[in-house]
C-alpha cells in the first residue's frame, strides 16, 4: 500500500510526478478496507491447477466460466485435453467446450414461478468468469473465508464480506462450520458481527484451507484473463527489444546531431 | 517556416513521370527534409510526434479490434471478451487500443502544457492552436464513445451521465437526450450509433483537423522554447544561404530524435500492456468487468480519469445547467486564449513571475479538480482529517477552490498582460541552446 500522505505529497511536484504517480501509485493502493491479501500468483501453475481442482469439484455445479473453453484450460495449465475432459467435465463434454453449469435456472415470468436456481437461492449463480477482475483477488479470497452460520438465512449461511450473499457455502466440509460473535448492539441498530470462529473443524487446517482457497483465488484469476500468462513471458522480451532500439535510436540521434551547433 | 516550394526532379524515369504530374516527392520533401525547425527542442517537443504515433496505433488496431466486436447490447460484451481469449493476440490488440487512449491523453495534455508554456498560441500561431482545441474536442468525443462500446456497467453508466448533462439545455433537454439514446436509457441503438461514430465519423474527422493542424504549422514555423522567430533572426548556414541560422531540417534532424523518444515512450507502454493493463483500475475500471445492467449501479460513478477534471467542475457546482456551462466554459476559456495573453513575449523563459505563477497554478488546479472529479478528495478527506470529518462541506471547498483558481488563472492572464504589470526580461535575438 502507498501511504495516503505520500501520494499527496507527490501529486504537487508537478505534471510529469502526477501522471507517472497515477500510473504507478494506485496500481497498489486499490483493494478495499478489511480484506485480506489473497497470495494468489497467476504464473504459478501448481497453485492454478490446484485451484481448478477445487472450482470444478465444488463451485462448478452452480457457476459457469462461460467465456472459457476446456481446451483453453488444458493448455495453459499444462494438461492434457483428456486428463480435463475426464476430471472436470460432465460426461458427454468436447475439449472445445465452454464451461457452462449444468444447473438450470428459470426466473419467474407472468404467472410461471421462478425455477431451479432461482426457486432454491432467489437468483442465478452469477457466472465468474470475470468475477476476479470485478472484484479484487483479495476480495474474493477474503469472501470465501467469511461465511458463518446464520439461521434467519434462507440456506442457512451468510458472510460478512458481502452481507446477506444468497450463496450456500460449499467449501463448509473443508473449512469446518464458523460462528458469528456479536459485538454489543447499539440501541436501535442490529448487533454488528465482531469476529468469526471456527465452532466445528473441517477436513483441513486452517493453514491448508487457507492455502486451498489461495490456490481457488488464483485460479479465478487466470480465468478471468487468461492472456496473463502470455503477457509476462512475452512482456519480458519485448522490453528488452525495445531498450535496445531505443539504445540504438539514441546512438543514431548522437551520431546525426554530431554536427549541430 | 513556411513551407518552401520545393521541385524535385527524380532521376528514375518512372518517378520523374508521376512527380511531373504529381508532385508528390516535392511535398514530402518540403514538409520534411526541406522545413526547418528552430534546433533548440527540448523534451516537451516529443510529444507532438508522440501523439501522431498513437493516433496510427489506435487507427490500426482499432481495425482489427472491428473485424471481431460486435456492436450491440447483447453481443458486445461477449464479443470483448471474444476478442481476449479465443482471437489470436486478441488480447494485445485490446490492450494496444485501451492503453492507447489512455497515453494519448497524457500525451496531448502535456503537449498544450507545452503549448501554454512557451506561448505557441501566440501570433502567427493562433489557428495552429484553435485546431488543436478542436482535436482536443474530437478527442474526448472519440474517447467517450470508445469507453461506451464494451458495454461493461461503467459503459452503461458513464454514457447515462453523460448523455443526460444535455438534459440541462432548457426547453428541449429531455427530448434531446432521447435523440441522442435513440431510447430512454442507454440501449442498443445507442450502442450502435456510438459505434458508427467512433469507427467511421470522429477519426475521420480527427484526421482532417490533424492535418489542417499540421499544415498550419508547417505555414508560421515551430516555435521553441526561447519563443524566438528563427525566420526573423538571421540568415544563412551550412543548409543554404537563405536558410535560418538556427534552423535545422526536420528530417533527418528531428525524425532521428523522435525516433529515440518513440523508442523511450513505447517501452513504458509496454510496461503497462504486458504488465498492469488495468493500471489498478484507472485505464480500465473494475466494474467495467461487469456487463452493463439497468438495474445495478456502481459504487460510485465517475468517468476514466482523463475526463475526471471536468466532471470536477459539474460536481462543485450545485445545479445542474450551470454546472455544465461553467464545464464548457473551462474548455472554451482555452480557445480564446490567444487573445486572453497580451503580452508580447512568447516563452515562459522570459516572462514575469505572475505567468509562471499562474501557469504553475493552472496546472495544479487541473490536477487537483481531476482528484476530486476521480473521488481521491472523498477517500483521502477522513485520512487527513479523521473520520469525523463532513466530507462533502471540506470537499466542496476544496474543489471549488481549484475551480476558482482555474479561472482566476485566465482573468490574471488577461489583466495582468492587458494593463501592462508584466515585467519582462528582454528576449534574445537568437536561440540560446540547442541539444
Amino acid at each position: 500500500m502507498t501511504k495516503p500522505s505520500v501520494r499527496f505529497l507527490l501529486a504537487r511536484t508537478g505534471v510529469i510526478a502526477a501522471v507517472s504517480l497515477l500510473v504507478v501509485g494506485t496500481c497498489f493502493a486499490e483493494e478495499g478496507a478489511g480484506l485480506q491479501e489473497s497470495g494468489a500468483r497467476v504464473t504459478n501453475i501448481a497453485s492454478v491447477q490446484s485451484g481448478a481442482r477445487t472450482f470444478f469439484n465444488y463451485c462448478a455445479g452452480c457457476h459457469s466460466l462461460k467465456y472459457m473453453r476446456y481446451s483453453r484450460i488444458a493448455q495453459d495449465l499444462q494438461l492434457t485435453d483428456d486428463e480435463v475432459l475426464k476430471n472436470f467435465a460432465p460426461a458427454g463434454a468436447k475439449a472445445g467446450d465452454l464451461v457452462v453449469s449444468s444447473m438450470p435456472s428459470h426466473p419467474a415470468v407472468g404467472d410461471q414461478p421462478a425455477q431451479g436456481a432461482d426457486a432454491w437461492f432467489g437468483k442465478e449463480p452469477p457466472d465468474l468468469s470475470l468475477e476476479v477482475r470485478a472484484k479484487g483477488a483479495d476480495w474474493v479470497y477474503t469472501y470465501l473465508k467469511s461465511f458463518y452460520v446464520d439461521p434467519s438465512r434462507p440456506v442457512g449461511w451468510n458472510n460478512t464480506v458481502f452481507a446477506n450473499a444468497s450463496m450456500p457455502f460449499p467449501l463448509w466440509e473443508l473449512q469446518g462450520v464458523q460462528t458469528a460473535v456479536y459485538a454489543p448492539a447499539k440501541p436501535g441498530e442490529d448487533a454488528a458481527v465482531e469476529k468469526l470462529v471456527l465452532s466445528t473443524p473441517g477436513k483441513l487446517t486452517p493453514a491448508q484451507y487457507n492455502d486451498t482457497v489461495r490456490d481457488l483465488t488464483a485460479f479465478l484469476e487466470y480465468a478471468s484473463e487468461p492472456a496473463a500468462l502470455q503477457r509476462h513471458s512475452i512482456g519480458v522480451w519485448v522490453i528488452f527489444y525495445l531498450a535496445f532500439f531505443t539504445l540504438l535510436a539514441y546512438l543514431l540521434k548522437h551520431e546525426y546531431w554530431k554536427d549541430v551547433h | 517556416m513556411a513551407t518552401t516550394p520545393v521541385r524535385i526532379q527524380p532521376k528514375n524515369r518512372v518517378l520523374a513521370w508521376i512527380e511531373e504530374r504529381l508532385p508528390i516527392l516535392s511535398f514530402l520533401s518540403s514538409h520534411t527534409s526541406e522545413y526547418y525547425a528552430p534546433k533548440n527542442f527540448n523534451f516537451w517537443y516529443y510529444f507532438g510526434s508522440l501523439a501522431l504515433l498513437i493516433l496510427v496505433n489506435q487507427i490500426v488496431t482499432g481495425i482489427f479490434l472491428t473485424m471481431f466486436y460486435k456492436p450491440g447490447a447483447d453481443t458486445a460484451f461477449a464479443s470483448v471478451e471474444y476478442i481476449m481469449r479465443d482471437v489470436d493476440w486478441g488480447w494485445l490488440i485490446r490492450y494496444m487500443h485501451e492503453v492507447g487512449a489512455s497515453m494519448f491523453f497524457i500525451v496531448v495534455y502535456l503537449h498544450m502544457f507545452r503549448g501554454l508554456m512557451y506561448g505557441s498560441y501566440k501570433k502567427p500561431r493562433e489557428l495552429v492552436w484553435i485546431l488543436g482545441m478542436l482535436i482536443f474536442l474530437a478527442l474526448m468525443a472519440e474517447a467517450f464513445m470508445g469507453y461506451v462500446l464494451p458495454w461493461g456497467n461503467m459503459s452503461f453508466w458513464g454514457a447515462k451521465v453523460i448523455i443526460s448533462l444535455f438534459g440541462a439545455v432548457p426547453w428541449i433537454g429531455d427530448a434531446l437526450v432521447q435523440w441522442i439514446m435513440g431510447d430512454y436509457n442507454p440501449a442498443d441503438a445507442t450502442l450502435n450509433r456510438f459505434f458508427s461514430l467512433h469507427v467511421i465519423a470522429l477519426p475521420l474527422v480527427l484526421l482532417l483537423l490533424v492535418v489542417l493542424h499540421l499544415a498550419a504549422l508547417h505555414e508560421v514555423g515551430s516555435n521553441n522554447p526561447d519563443g524566438v522567430e528563427i525566420k526573423k533572426g538571421p540568415k544563412g548556414s551550412r543548409f543554404g544561404a537563405d536558410k535560418p541560422a538556427d534552423g535545422i531540417p526536420f528530417h533527418p534532424y528531428y525524425t532521428v530524435k523522435d525516433l529515440f523518444g518513440v523508442g523511450f515512450f513505447l517501452i513504458i507502454c509496454a510496461f503497462i500492456i504486458f504488465f498492469e493493463p488495468t493500471v489498478g483500475g484507472w485505464f480500465l475500471e473494475k466494474d467495467n468487468f461487469i456487463p452493463a445492467n439497468a438495474l445495478v449501479t456502481p459504487a460510485d460513478i465517475k468517468p476514466v480519469w482523463y475526463f475526471t477534471p471536468f466532471y470536477a467542475v459539474v460536481r462543485m457546482i450545485p445545479a445542474k445547467l450551470p454546472g455544465v456551462i461553467v464545464m464548457f466554459l473551462s474548455i472554451a476559456v482555452l480557445f480564446v486564449v490567444p487573445w486572453l495573453d497580451r503580452g508580447h513575449v512568447k516563452s515562459v523563459r522570459y516572462r514575469g513571475l505572475g505567468y509562471k505563477i499562474g501557469l504553475g497554478l493552472f496546472a495544479l488546479s487541473f490536477l487537483m479538480l481531476g482528484a476530486v472529479g476521480a473521488g481521491l478528495s472523498t477517500e483521502y478527506i477522513p485520512v487527513f482529517f479523521g473520520a469525523a470529518a463532513n466530507v462533502t462541506t471540506i470537499e466542496n471547498f476544496f474543489g471549488r477552490f481549484w475551480l476558482f483558481i482555474y479561472f482566476a488563472c485566465f482573468l490574471a492572464l488577461w489583466a495582468y498582460t492587458y494593463f501592462g504589470w508584466e515585467k519582462t526580461k528582454p528576449v534574445p535575438e537568437r536561440v540560446t541552446t540547442h541539444d
